[in-house]
């Protein structure tokens, strides 16, 4: 049995009196333990809604609509808000993009930590300092001891998200959930975050679900690969297996048009358009308006995700049909 | 060899950080110490390094939106930087800039017309209104923007249409150089390649010459003619920018080189020491870059190194040892 395991989620905001519109359209995903999944879409495709969903977190008016969200065999909807704070924080953990924002500007680094660990056990001050020295060791800050009194503007952005990063090791989670933990630093400190995350899920058998818009960094640390985009899943598979051949013409697009891959003095592959607000979907595949293969079952009917992959006229297919 | 169109002369920038008025020490952040750059007609000069490099306050600089504290500034040899407001205006008309976020960058209570006809009413007073609306068609035109959008108000758009809106300000006073302070960095990554493209065959129909600041390496690989790296304020290498990822010749070059994510993975499984820029405000004495530097010998921590030519190529570097 996977250690977590999400069926058909719907989350729904309502719109006027009566009308709701669906921020996530029926997403499902299996992470087994100590499995590195990654989540990439473009910003409005529902990943972070879909993070926030895994630990209850959706705020008011908003509402997980349909599906079930299975941990270690509970399902997490319908725990009472007691129950499900023995997990949240502590069996999964969370890491957020802007370490600036996540810690608080008016406390201490170790009073900051030291609260999170008595949130979740009973341990006292002094044991739990030690821990906290221990856990800034192993997110290599230097000089750990004495950073336990610096408050987050004496840090650096890099060591921020390291500080956040030890924090969300307190507890020894099962699952870390980051959502795009670097896309506020600069491309070195992004190397040295991901590196040690990638280090830390391999050392200690922990899960991920890495969320991100950065298919580099999701071909660097995970093994395997959602993407999403309006709401559901279009295409999921082993990472470098995604990578090399995507079938989903949106994951094929997003390769194609990143400068990396493109020849010099060549124009870059573009998909035309934007993604859709979520609130004016077209009908059919929510791609079709900005997808090359589109035909006329695209407009009228929904693709299921079967074997991986939510398209009528998946990339493979079409070559071997041509040739 | 054909006249620079923008050249630096040993360009300085210093800031005088606040102090406590009985506090005898002044503190200076060095922004800029020294930077000697000189753009050719028609090329994609790219600037890249880290933040906190001085790569912004060049392109202000440049601009004239800072003065600096030492150095010269030419734009089409006239030194410009000592300039005073009337004699600078009309060669504000041939320089115009983009900038990084759209949803800053544009008045949020101005029609699109507004805000492009503005450049124009200010800086060439002497056009009819009529021309000005032929011009702002023109421009929306160009950037492929619709026309019905002349009416609209900025929160109307997505973020790609913004940035195309705000590319259209800056061409509407036909521009002959446009700095470029990381124009797609704030973008979806399908947008992303739809921007590029716009600003290269803007490039190819209007003989644009831009200087382009960017973080991300892959983007010059695909748009850059040139490169300067820059750290602490100083240039430290300066190559073609084939040469800059077939034959980096600086430390530092090769350190942001490997901090890229790569889509075939593997490259972060080593762990990754933390690094980071030195204290603008106190400097390190020899080369900024010694505290991270893997082949730091004793002469980079004393002695500054200059831009020198590396035997047997065209890239000039601030090393002692490269070559």
């Amino acid at each position: 049995m996977p250690l977590l395991e999400i069926t058909d989620l719907h989350v729904a905001f309502p719109r006027g009196k009566k009308d709701e519109v669906e921020a996530l359209r029926g997403v499902s995903l299996t992470l087994e333990k100590g499995e590195r999944l990654g989540i990439v879409g473009e910003s409005g495709a529902g990943k972070s809604m879909l993070a926030f969903a895994i630990l209850n977190l959706i705020a008011e008016p908003g509402r997980v609509s349909n599906g079930s969200i299975r941990f270690d065999g509970q399902n997490l909807l319908e725990m009472s808000e007691r129950d499900i704070r023995h997990i949240r924080g502590n069996r999964i953990s969370m890491i957020f993009q802007d370490p600036m924002v996540t810690l608080n500007p008016v406390l201490s680094i170790g009073t900051q930590m030291i609260e999170t660990l008595k949130a979740h056990r009973n341990i006292s001050t002094r044991d739990a300092r030690r821990l906290c020295i221990d856990k800034l060791k192993l997110v290599a800050i230097p000089s750990a001891e004495s950073r336990l009194d610096a408050y987050p503007h004496e840090l650096s952005g890099g060591l921020r998200q390291r500080v956040v990063i030890a924090i969300a090791l307190l507890t020894d989670p099962e699952i870390i959930i980051a959502d795009e933990p670097t896309t506020a630093l600069d491309v070195t400190i992004q190397a040295e975050i991901m590196s040690l995350i990638l280090q830390l899920c391999r050392d200690h058998d922990m899960g991920l679900i890495l969320i991100t818009h950065d298919l580099g960094v999701v071909a660097e640390v995970t093994q395997r690969l959602m993407i999403m985009y309006a709401g559901v899943c279009v295409e999921t598979g082993p990472t470098q297996r995604l990578i090399d051949s995507p079938s989903h013409p949106y994951t094929s697009g997003l390769l194609k048009a990143l400068p990396q891959n493109a020849e010099r003095g060549q124009p870059l592959y573009q998909i035309p358009g934007s993604m859709p607000p979520i609130t004016a979907l077209p009908s059919g595949c929510a791609y079709h308006p900005r997808c090359e293969f589109a035909t006329g079952r695209c407009q009228a009917e929904v693709p299921d995700l079967t074997d991986g992959i939510a398209c009528f006229h998946p990339l493979k297919a079409t070559a071997e049909a041509a040739s | 060899m054909t006249a620079p169109i923008v050249e630096t002369r040993s360009l300085e920038m210093r800031f005088k950080l606040p102090t406590h008025f009985l506090n005898r020490h002044k503190p200076v952040l060095h922004a800029l110490s020294g930077v000697d750059i000189s753009i050719t007609p028609g090329e994609s000069f790219c600037v890249v390094g880290e933040s906190g490099c001085g790569k912004t306050t060049l392109g202000r600089a440049i601009m004239g939106l800072l003065t600096p504290s030492a150095g010269e500034i030419y734009f089409r040899g006239t030194r410009i930087d000592q300039m005073d407001e009337p004699t600078r205006k009309p060669i504000r008309a041939d320089m115009q800039m983009v900038f990084q976020n759209p949803y800053a960058s544009l008045n949020p209570r101005r029609t699109v017309f507004d805000t492009l006809a503005e450049p124009i009413q200010h800086l060439m007073p002497e056009m009819s209104n009529a021309a000005v609306r032929t011009q702002v068609e023109d421009v929306l035109d160009a950037t492929g923007c619709d026309q019905s959008w002349q009416r609209k108000l900025p929160h109307e758009f997505s973020g790609g249409q913004r940035q195309r809106i705000a590319i259209a300000r800056a061409l509407v006073t036909n521009p002959a150089f446009i700095v470029a302070d990381e124009p797609i960095s704030a973008l979806d990554v399908s947008i992303q390649a739809q921007i590029l493209n716009l600003l290269s065959d803007l490039q190819a129909t209007r003989g644009l010459t831009y200087l382009f600041i960017t973080h991300d390496l892959s983007v010059v690989k695909h748009f850059g003619t040139r490169v300067a790296v820059m750290y602490l304020g100083q240039v430290m290498e300066l190559a073609q920018a084939e040469d800059i990822f077939a034959r980096p010749k600086h430390p530092y070059t090769r350190l942001l080189l490997d901090a890229i994510p790569k889509l075939t993975g593997g490259s972060f499984d080593k762990p990754r020491q933390p690094g980071e820029l030195p204290d603008p405000v106190n400097p390190p004495p020899g080369c900024p870059f010694a505290p991270r530097c893997s082949m730091v010998q004793d002469r980079c921590r004393a002695e500054r190194p200059k831009l020198r030519p590396i035997a047997g190529s065209p890239t000039i570097a601030a090393c002692h040892f490269a070559e």
